[in-house]
């Protein structure tokens, strides 16, 4: 028999891990049952930890700073809750409906980052950080004066306008109406769904990382011209892990979307990818684990500091500050290193937020 | 004459966005970090100003000045306690730092002042003078924005050039190592940066709310992006390209408004940049940078 690879052997693990967590949360609200705050929280935690894999791919493997995640995001928000709302009457089942969106979302969200994708070649470090981040903006702008409507002659589009320019027929019903976004989403989105999400979402990039394409953009990553010199193609591999990344980002759109009553652009706004690059930054550049942790506990962080009221998100601001200093430090790094063993980044930002919830 | 008054508006709120870009644009070039806190400093200055003239009654000339000296002191505070323990690492580690400095301003901004905006009166009134038979209204303040920007730039291009400090800046923002050695205290030059930094971005602060008179906690946020992005504009690290890249891309917005949709202005002013970086992937004045293995 063919023995287990290291590295397939540390994916399941990873697999284990997000399969028994969801496990033990099924098992704690089934019997002594988890608190209403955190249970609101499980699917934007599922989103999350899509979104930071996803960017990580960005940001840690491909090695290019993106500020404009959010924007893929909500392009998948968008497409998918429109996609789910009009294929109603057409696929009534909902836990497929809930999956063709998801395609819909994440094919739509890919396209924009083929868009995206494309001045990205030409562009290095701080610059294109910049043109990720006015794209999200631009994104924002436009699906802000974007109108759609659905009646039973098909999908209805309108740009600049206001709702009444759809000339929607009878029982016609508008879906995106401009800066009021979508309203009157059936929350489809559940617990399970997320964590489906997430096991794919690990799949699709644990495979493309350790495979010959993840490779090649890892050497991208560590040195361009010597990787362009051994005859690795910049343009497909970049282009490559930057789509997958944005698909993946615009899957856990439509799933976050779908946990609303109402969605509108202005949530998935600069601060939005701020807040995911800070999961992926803590969590560890490039580690699968960390991000998942990371995005995991800072999402729940805020809600345990509730008693706090309103110092929670000063103390929140303060605890970042703090963990980047100690994760940084060389003193405590060499202390830790010597007590512990070899320890990486991220396993001490992992610990640091757990202090920080006292 | 309407296009008239858009291009002095342009220019105007084009200014302000310099000032800012100015201080990112210095920051970056010493410390190779974007200080996203730097929006948050804006809106403390406007803060301080509006309680020194309006709650002090002290004078507005005194108001400015508390405000710049506050800012200074909180920007040479920040580097101090956040950005000088990482300078040695990755330049990301520093970014979420920043990151973490903005939201603790803006909450502590929140808890002392609250979230409701306060109302700011112009520091210099709100005159204006009539031009062309009264066809065309330039407001004090406009012009004491636009003013404002020309004497900072002249100032700074002063500054850089001929004085001492300024040299150091220069040699610093070229090779750290290389200016310790000729006897260049770096961490000195790099407070100093970041107090001038700062200190433009109080004066900034005060324009923009004298012309755009709400102020909140999130005051600085939006244009804290737009200005980051004048200097990525103009060619990140260059004085002259901050100053160009702001003024334009306060035209960009006006025009965009005025001509185009108001809802799309940003969305306009993104895409020029996109389209101006597809173009000079540098930015308008950046240097080109020689990648070598």
């Amino acid at each position: 028999m063919k023995k287990i690879r290291k590295t397939s052997y540390k994916n399941f693990l990873i697999y284990g891990f997000v399969i028994l967590a969801y496990a033990v949360l099924r098992l704690l609200d089934g019997t002594v049952g988890i608190s209403a705050s955190l249970k609101g929280q499980l699917v934007p935690i599922c989103a999350y930890v899509v979104m930071a894999v996803s960017l990580n791919l960005t940001v840690g493997v491909l090695g290019e700073l993106s500020l404009g995640h959010a924007g893929f995001m909500s392009v998948g928000a968008f497409t998918g809750v429109v996609a789910c709302m009009s294929l109603e009457a057409i696929i009534p089942l909902v836990p497929l409906r809930m999956a063709v969106s998801m395609i819909i979302g994440a094919l739509c969200a890919g396209a924009a980052g083929v868009l995206v994708g494309i001045p990205v070649l030409r562009l290095r470090g701080d610059y294109l950080a910049i043109v990720t981040l006015a794209f999200g903006e631009i994104i924002k702008n436009i699906i802000n004066c974007l109108y759609v409507g659905t009646d039973a002659r098909g999908l209805h589009v309108s740009f600049l306008t206001n709702s009444d320019a759809l000339n929607l027929g009878e029982n016609g019903r508008v879906i995106i109406d401009g800066p009021m976004g979508i309203s009157g989403i059936t929350k489809v989105s559940d617990f399970t769904t997320g964590v489906v999400l997430i096991l794919v979402t690990l799949f699709i990039v644990l495979n493309l990382v350790n495979s010959r394409s993840g490779r090649a953009i890892m050497a991208l990553r560590d040195n361009r011209i010597a990787a362009e010199s051994v005859g690795i193609p910049v343009t497909k591999y970049k282009l490559m892990a930057f789509v997958v990344s944005a698909a993946l980002a615009g899957a856990a759109g439509t799933l976050y979307a779908m946990n609303y009553s109402t969605i509108v652009a202005s949530k998935f706004n600069f601060n939005t990818s701020i807040l995911i690059l800070v999961f992926v930054v803590l969590g560890g550049l490039g580690n699968i684990w960390g991000s998942i942790i990371a995005a995991a506990v800072l999402t729940i962080i805020p809600e345990l500091l509730r008693q706090f009221n309103d110092y929670r998100m000063l103390v929140y601001a303060v605890v970042l500050i703090l963990v980047m200093l100690a994760t940084n430090n060389p003193a405590l790094r060499n202390l830790l290193r010597r007590v512990v063993g070899r320890v990486s980044p991220s396993k001490i930002a992992k610990e640091e937020p757990s202090d920080g919830q006292i | 004459m309407t296009f008239l008054s858009y291009l002095i508006g342009g220019i105007s709120l084009g200014s302000v966005y310099a000032i800012i870009a100015l201080g990112y644009t210095m920051v970056y070039g010493i410390s190779k970090m974007l200080n996203f806190a730097h929006g948050d400093v804006i809106m403390v200055g406007a803060y301080v100003c509006f309680f020194a003239t309006f709650r002090w009654n002290l004078p507005p000339a005194v108001g400015v000045l508390l405000a710049i000296a506050m800012c200074t002191i909180l920007g040479v505070i920040i580097e101090r306690l956040a950005y000088k323990p990482l300078r040695a690492v990755a330049s990301l580690a520093v970014l979420i730092t920043a990151i973490g400095v903005s939201y603790f301003l803006q909450n502590a901004a929140q808890l002392l002042w609250t979230s409701n905006p306060k109302v700011f009166t112009s520091v210099v009134g709100d005159a204006a003078i009539k031009l062309f038979g009264g066809q065309l209204s330039v407001s004090v303040i406009t012009i004491v924005t636009i003013a404002a920007c020309i004497v900072i730039m002249i100032a700074l291009t002063w500054f850089t050039g001929n004085t001492k400090i300024g040299k150091a800046m220069r040699a610093c923002s070229e090779d750290k190592g290389a200016a310790q050695l000729m006897g260049i205290s770096v961490n000195f030059t790099i407070s100093v940066t970041f107090a001038v930094g700062s200190a433009l971005a109080a004066v900034a602060g005060v324009l923009l709310c004298s012309a755009y008179p709400t102020l909140m906690p999130t005051t600085g946020a939006m244009p804290g992006i737009k200005a980051f992005t004048a200097a990525v504009f103009g060619g990140i690290g260059s004085i002259p390209g901050a100053m160009l890249g702001g003024i334009l891309l306060g035209v960009i917005e006006i025009f965009g408004k005025a001509y185009i949709s108001t809802q799309l202005s940003d969305a306009i002013v993104f895409a020029v940049l996109i389209i101006v970086l597809l173009v000079k992937p540098t930015g308008l004045l950046g240097k080109p940078v020689n990648e070598k293995v």
